[in-house]
């Protein structure tokens, strides 16, 4: 983590920089790549985190009523192993990014952290089989719900949004624009610092009485109004989590329009650009009614008002002592507004990362880059008229079931149009298959397959027999797992030469690759099965009570032996990416002949304040590869033309 | 490498960069307002019966807090306006102006709440309640959040004054743009809340 930091000393000195305090420069720091690599960070602990969640849960679902192996016997460990490993750690890992450490004391430093980081991760997942929630290791039914509600919100709103946005965001996008920082590094600071303790709240919530949040990631009311407390503090780290959302959504919409390098008009930007900025306008609208409605929730609970809450709720035998009048459906409504765009906040990033790498990889340019941009501002639009397109179900009445079904065909059009030009963008391309274009590559047809079978449950008549089943699972995960987060891998090996001046392994990205793609197709593709055959998604038992579900039920053992296959599979990425930190090969500031001016024109890392050298002025479009008439392999964005 | 127009505007795009910031956080404000206003039409019109809005709340008292809101704004301006006529004394005159009609406005409501409270009248009697103290509540942090801004600017923040003349002219412009907004929120929440 230390790397991306250090500078030749001549050009620290150069751009008149004194060394920084510790604080200033790892902890508070204003530099957004620093922020950008405490995002990704951050966000890669979360996205792990929550990957263990659904482990838990593939083995209820596989193995009904068995007890959890292996992390049994850490659940109740003594306290004061954990507090001794996070002190140790602490301390090695502040020795280590002091980075005055040599040779075995180093490598012992390195050893310790590795050790107590490992033993600290396992032994939070454990803590969770308490008592409580897994008496002899069997996860009880309670326990499930606060698995799979809190699995989906740590994914989406603490791992993958804050890698696509935060972190590759936050680091690239400056840099991709000529940009000397963010328009606000304080905001930026701000919006790490609301969104760290947001995620630390989520954690914590599991650690209450009654457990985390239990009533799905889409908290519903009246069942999450009547929940334990951990709702309470989900919604508390919701308000966290959307004030940092909204913090960077300001902060990057001013950066894309202020900070542009001289010459870089919007058609010269990189489509990852138009991608962040399309994104940010998404957050910046759509998460305040998702933040009232949490309000709402909150009052609800708290202040004991009835926004919510339906005269004459029974709940348990017992009228329940409010004052009634309130509308569940009025939270789907606000809830929807929000989690709709959503869906585009976690695919558009995804799409942009894909483009850069299709492109340098293809050595053309990208074909239909204007179709791909107004297809991205269009699907901006539309996204924020399909939400209700989740409520079918609600008894909303058919005219606006109609018209939400138009709406959602529509959309899909754009999407389709930028699938299509990446696609397109292979054709005749002499394709270099390293490890980034490896994952770029799998996201058009894993992102396919997402997106196509979405287009039954766009449509009312097919939505009310599929909604609420595996196949909406296996939709929606084909979308974010296999299609987004192929993405962000490709993202991290593209760029991680970017952030730390060395590239990773390519025979270990391999060995990443190609097993995770089969793995998480095992884990993805038996769900339309299931769910076609009507397996409802959120039971407990997998579907075991069911008379309909018993000629499916096989694929559940089929399915969590894909989850841990995909585990065992990340253990070369996880390798890879801290060996690689030191070790990987070293290169220059252009390692893949990249045209765009985060490779063209900054260091490999680029300058610590102030990222280039010297300040860009662009002259073409973002990706001039093997152009016609010159002896160049490529052009970057900003060097004049040559004769 | 300093950051670019952060007092200077950007020629294209004619802003400095905090005003379009401010500009774009006010978008999402009115977002945020625009929910709970939907929130309130969605409740009320699916309500059995719901009370009109003078015959359960204080309209006179709202009503000079409205014209004390108001007055707050022109005096916004004028602090902005006197700053870039250079004339420091009188900016400083309207700027603390701007933060005594923020507090009158919150002692007002005050006043407001306490009295409803007296009556026993909370959030959760009913959703009539529920939706005037969750829209005043929020409307009173904006206002609060406003004034702790200004009372930073009058403070130390206004040291920035002979530093960077410019810069600090704009933040008072920023920090007014996002006064008028609150305030406008009021215009809309007086005759929603009270008169309807």
């Amino acid at each position: 983590m230390s790397v991306p930091e250090k500078q030749p000393a001549a050009v620290a000195e150069h751009h008149g920089h004194h060394e920084e305090p510790f604080w200033k420069k790892y902890i508070f720091s204003q530099d957004h790549k620093v922020i950008g690599l405490q995002y990704g960070i951050t966000a890669l602990f979360f996205l792990m985190f929550g990957f263990c969640l659904m482990l838990l849960m593939r083995w209820q679902l596989a193995f009904p009523g068995k007890p959890v192996p292996l992390l049994g016997g850490l659940a109740s460990m003594s306290r004061l192993f954990i507090y001794g490993a996070l002190l140790i750690l602490a301390i090695a890992a502040v020795y280590l990014l002091r980075g005055r450490a040599t040779g075995a004391v180093r490598g012992l430093a390195v050893a310790v952290v590795t050790l107590a980081s490992v033993f600290l991760f396992v032994t939070l997942v454990a803590r969770l089989l308490s008592d409580a929630n897994a008496p002899g290791g069997i996860i009880l039914p309670e326990f499930y719900n606060q698995l799979g509600a809190m699995h989906g919100t740590i994914m989406v709103f603490l791992a993958v949004v804050p890698l696509l946005v935060g972190a590759f965001g936050n680091y690239v996008l400056p840099l991709q624009i000529g940009a000397p920082d963010m328009a606000f590094p304080k905001l930026n600071m701000a919006s790490y610092w609301c969104y760290l303790p947001g995620g630390l709240v989520m954690l914590m919530s599991f650690f209450v009485p009654g457990g985390a949040a239990n009533s799905g990631w889409t908290s519903y009311p009246p069942l999450s109004n009547i929940a334990t407390q951990g709702q309470t503090w989900w919604l508390f780290g919701m308000v966290l989590l959307i004030t940092s959302s909204l913090l960077g959504s300001v902060n990057f919409i001013t950066t894309v329009f202020q900070l542009r390098a001289k010459g870089l008009s919007f058609m010269r930007l990189p489509f990852f650009c138009w991608a962040q900025l399309v994104t940010s306008f998404l957050l910046l609208l759509a998460f305040p009614p998702l933040e009232a409605a949490g309000i709402l929730q909150l009052a609800d609970r708290l202040l004991g008002t009835s926004f919510f809450m339906p005269s004459g709720l029974v709940v348990s035998g017992q009228v329940l002592d409010v004052a009634g009048g309130g509308s569940p459906l009025l939270w789907q409504h606000l809830f929807w507004f929000l989690a709709h765009p959503e869906v585009y906040v976690l695919i558009l990033p995804a799409m942009g990362i894909v483009a850069e790498v299709i492109a340098n990889n293809t050595r053309k340019p990208l074909w239909g880059y204007k179709a791909m941009v107004y297809a991205t501002i269009f699907l901006g639009f539309m996204s924020f008229i399909v939400w209700a397109h989740h409520m079918f179900l609600t008894g909303m009445g058919t005219s606006i079931s109609a018209f939400f079904q138009t709406t959602t065909m529509i959309i899909s059009v754009p999407s389709v149009v930028i699938l299509t030009a990446l696609l397109i963008s292979l054709w005749g391309g002499s394709i270099r298959f390293n490890t980034p274009m490896l994952f770029a590559l799998a996201f058009l047809p894993m992102f396919g397959i997402g997106g196509l079978t979405g287009l039954p449950l766009g449509l009312a008549p097919s939505d009310i027999h599929l909604h609420d089943t595996y196949y909406v699972i296996g939709h929606f995960h084909y979308v974010v797992a296999p299609g987004t987060i192929f993405a962000i891998f490709a993202g991290i090996y593209y760029w991680f030469p970017k952030f730390t001046g060395r590239k990773m392994s390519e025979a270990l990205g391999k060995l990443h690759f190609w097993p995770s793609l089969i793995a998480i197709n095992c884990v993805f593709m038996p769900m339309f099965i299931q769910g076609l055959a009507g397996v409802s998604r959120r039971l407990y038992d997998g579907g075991q009570q069911y008379a309909h579900a018993q000629e499916v039920l096989h694929w559940n053992a089929f399915m969590s032996a894909g989850a841990y296959m995909l585990l065992l599979a990340q253990i070369p990425f996880i390798f890879n990416f801290f060996w690689s930190m030191r070790r990987g090969e070293k290169v220059g500031a252009n390692p893949w002949q990249a045209t765009t001016l985060e490779w063209a024109a900054a260091p490999s890392p680029p300058v610590a304040h102030g990222n280039f050298p010297q300040v860009p002025v662009v002259v073409r479009g973002p990706y001039e590869y093997s152009p016609p008439d010159e002896d160049v392999e490529f052009l970057p964005q900003h060097t004049p033309q040559q004769a | 490498m300093e950051i670019p127009y952060t007092i200077d505007d950007r020629p294209d795009t004619g802003l400095y960069n905090a005003k379009l910031g401010i500009w774009l956080f006010l978008a999402s404000e009115v977002m945020l307002f625009g929910a709970l206003f939907s929130t309130l039409v969605l409740l009320r019109t699916g309500a059995d019966y719901w009370p009109h809005g003078y015959e359960k709340l204080n309209v006179p008292l709202a009503t000079i807090n409205t014209f004390v809101l108001i007055a707050s704004s022109v005096t916004m301006v004028m602090s902005w306006a006197s700053l870039r006529l250079k004339d420091f004394r009188k900016h400083r005159l309207y700027l603390w102006l701007t933060f005594l009609c923020g507090l009158g406005f919150m002692v007002i409501k005050g006043i407001e709440y306490g009295t409803k409270f007296s009556h026993h009248l909370y959030p959760s009697t009913d959703n009539f309640y529920a939706t005037y103290y969750t829209l005043t509540g929020l409307h009173g942090l904006h206002v609060v959040g406003g004034m702790v801004v200004i009372l930073y600017l009058l403070l130390t923040g206004s040291r920035m004054w002979q530093s960077q003349p410019e810069r600090f002219t704009n933040r008072i412009e920023v920090v007014g743009l996002y006064w008028h907004f609150v305030d406008l929120v009021w215009i809309f929440l007086f005759p929603i809340l009270y008169l309807l």
